[in-house]
């Protein structure tokens, strides 16, 4: 019997055991998935739980649940990936075989990584929200602001959805008025960037967006450490941020069974093609979602569009075919403004996100690029969507995972040459 | 993309006077570039573009600053000192690559 082994349960690992296992004899193909925690939570929600539009349980489930039947669901730690034997080694010594893996290990905050983040300020002053733990935190101290300099932060990118830190900043300036608490604070947006967003059409709308709302942008911010003491953040330029309360995104770091493997670049993430999701050096291993070193975005959407991409080209692989599908870059990401209103990107290796309609031409009912109600609401359905048709691996409705140009209103110079891979 | 002539030699550069050929740049240039940004090479800085440059050949990207700590060994605050303000930027811009971006 042949093995397709999976490490991981998040978006990308569980999207890839529902398709392959409906696509994959099951005489001939055992599925397994490796992943040490039991819980899997719907991540693009912690976003919401400190502004509580979201509560704790709808944004949990067990993983297992998630698991068809015929796939086998392995809960213990990776320890160490051998290439060169086709075997992953578990923190109990077991070890499994594989003919095919899927490396689905995701991205994490490495808050260690910047000096003096986790020092006496953690928990008190400074909170991170990208983590379901972190997140609660961050509501609990919420719940006792009175006012003050909130500084919301990105340490360095690439970070797991770079849209979030602009929302978190977009519902604070929403709930600080609703608190009636909004002229008591002054809100901070600090970044790494040079602008509000890392591609220029849409920086220009979100930065737009920043000012109008009288959030106060702190660009080109390289941290260079947290000083606990004066409470501020320094740039190693030594320019210096105060705060009260710091939102911090730390560092991404890709799993550590990537380092200890041997398989990452300097923070862990596997070197990818990026148009077949093999992992450069090594036919049998395929690499998908945030564990990629892909120049795209680090988000859900990516995941799903991947693994279309994946399925084709692993049933190819089995039948010692070229791999015949490739994946563009494809990322679709809502942006919450605050107020019931959301942005729409949808952008690729080739194109950064533009102004049009969503997802059929002219008729939308989608804005792309451009604050609405409905945007709002779709990311609102999308939680639904999230549990009953992407995880079990289902299409999304009109949506494909080649992004499309009918809609989009491109202005000059924009849409750039195919990238090799 | 306009064309321009940095210490004798003819190079193409974009808008914002980054080389759009790394095959074009030489050390006269990367001496030129690095005065126009008030910098004297010394050792010290050719050791973290000659880096860079062969990481650029290699990977097709310009390294950002985890690497240049990892793999090319620099420290940050060396790098500051060496090349104040945005050392990624001004020293992509010295040894000849495209401007960096954070991409995604």
């Amino acid at each position: 019997m042949k093995e397709l082994l999976i490490l991981g349960a998040g978006t990308a690992g569980t999207i890839m055991a529902n398709r392959m296992r409906r696509r994959l004899d099951p005489v001939q193909w055992r599925i397994r998935v490796v992943d040490e925690h039991p819980t899997h939570f719907y991540q693009p929600g912690f976003l919401f739980l400190p502004f509580g539009i979201y509560e704790p349980e709808d944004i949990i489930r067990p993983k297992r649940r998630f698991m068809p039947s015929g796939v086998e669901y392995v809960e213990a730690r990776a320890e160490r990936i051998e290439p060169e034997n086709n075997r992953v080694v578990l923190g109990d010594g077991r070890t499994l075989p594989y003919d095919v893996l899927i490396v689905a290990t995701g991205t994490h905050p490495v808050p260690g990584q910047v000096e003096g983040m986790l020092g006496d300020d953690w928990g008190r002053r400074v909170f991170e929200f990208y983590t379901f733990d972190g997140a609660r935190r961050l509501t609990e101290h919420l719940r006792q602001w009175r006012g003050g300099r909130l500084v919301v932060h990105v340490s360095e990118m690439p970070i797991k959805c770079p849209v979030a830190p602009l929302e978190f900043v977009f519902l604070a300036d929403w709930w600080l008025q609703t608190q009636g608490l909004r002229d008591r604070t002054e809100l901070v947006y600090v970044t790494p960037l040079s602008g509000a967003f890392t591609k220029p059409v849409a920086s220009r709308v979100l930065g737009d967006l920043l000012e109008r709302k009288r959030i106060q942008v702190v660009t080109d911010f390289a941290v260079a450490r947290v000083d606990n003491e004066r409470h501020r953040l320094v740039a190693w330029d030594d320019r210096e941020v105060p705060y009260d309360l710091l939102v911090t995104v730390p560092p991404n770091f890709g799993a550590e069974v990537i380092e200890r493997s041997g398989l990452g670049d300097e923070m862990n993430f596997v070197p990818t093609d990026r148009h077949t999701l093999q992992a450069r050096g090594h036919d049998n291993i395929f690499v998908l979602g945030d564990a990629t070193d892909l120049p795209t975005s680090k988000a859900g959407s990516v995941a799903h569009f991947e693994a279309e991409v994946l399925t084709e080209n692993l049933l190819a692989f089995t039948r010692h075919q070229p791999l015949p599908a490739r994946f563009d870059g494809h990322a679709n990401c809502f942006v919450e403004t605050g107020f019931h209103k959301a942005i729409l990107l949808d952008f690729n290796y080739n194109l950064e996100p533009v102004p049009g309609r969503f997802p059929l031409p002219h008729l939308g009912p989608l804005r792309l690029l451009g604050e609405s109600r409905l945007n709002h609401w779709g990311k609102m359905a999308f939680l639904w969507m999230y549990w009953h048709l992407l995880l079990p691996g289902r299409p999304i409705p009109f949506v494909r995972h080649q992004m499309s140009l009918a809609g989009k209103q491109i202005p000059a110079g924009a849409l750039k040459p195919e990238m090799a891979g | 993309m306009p064309e321009t002539t940095i210490a004798g030699h003819t190079v193409t550069v974009d808008e914002e006077g980054y080389l759009t050929n790394p095959s074009q740049w030489n050390p006269d240039i990367a001496r030129a570039l690095a005065r126009d940004l008030g910098l004297e090479l010394t050792d010290a800085h050719w050791k973290v573009l000659e880096f860079m440059r062969r990481d650029f050949q290699e990977r097709g990207t310009v390294p950002g600053m985890r690497r240049l700590n990892k793999v090319g060994g620099f420290a940050t605050k060396d790098l500051y000192t060496l090349f104040p303000d945005g050392p990624i930027k001004k020293a992509a811009r010295i040894a000849g690559l495209p401007k960096p971006t954070s991409c995604v």
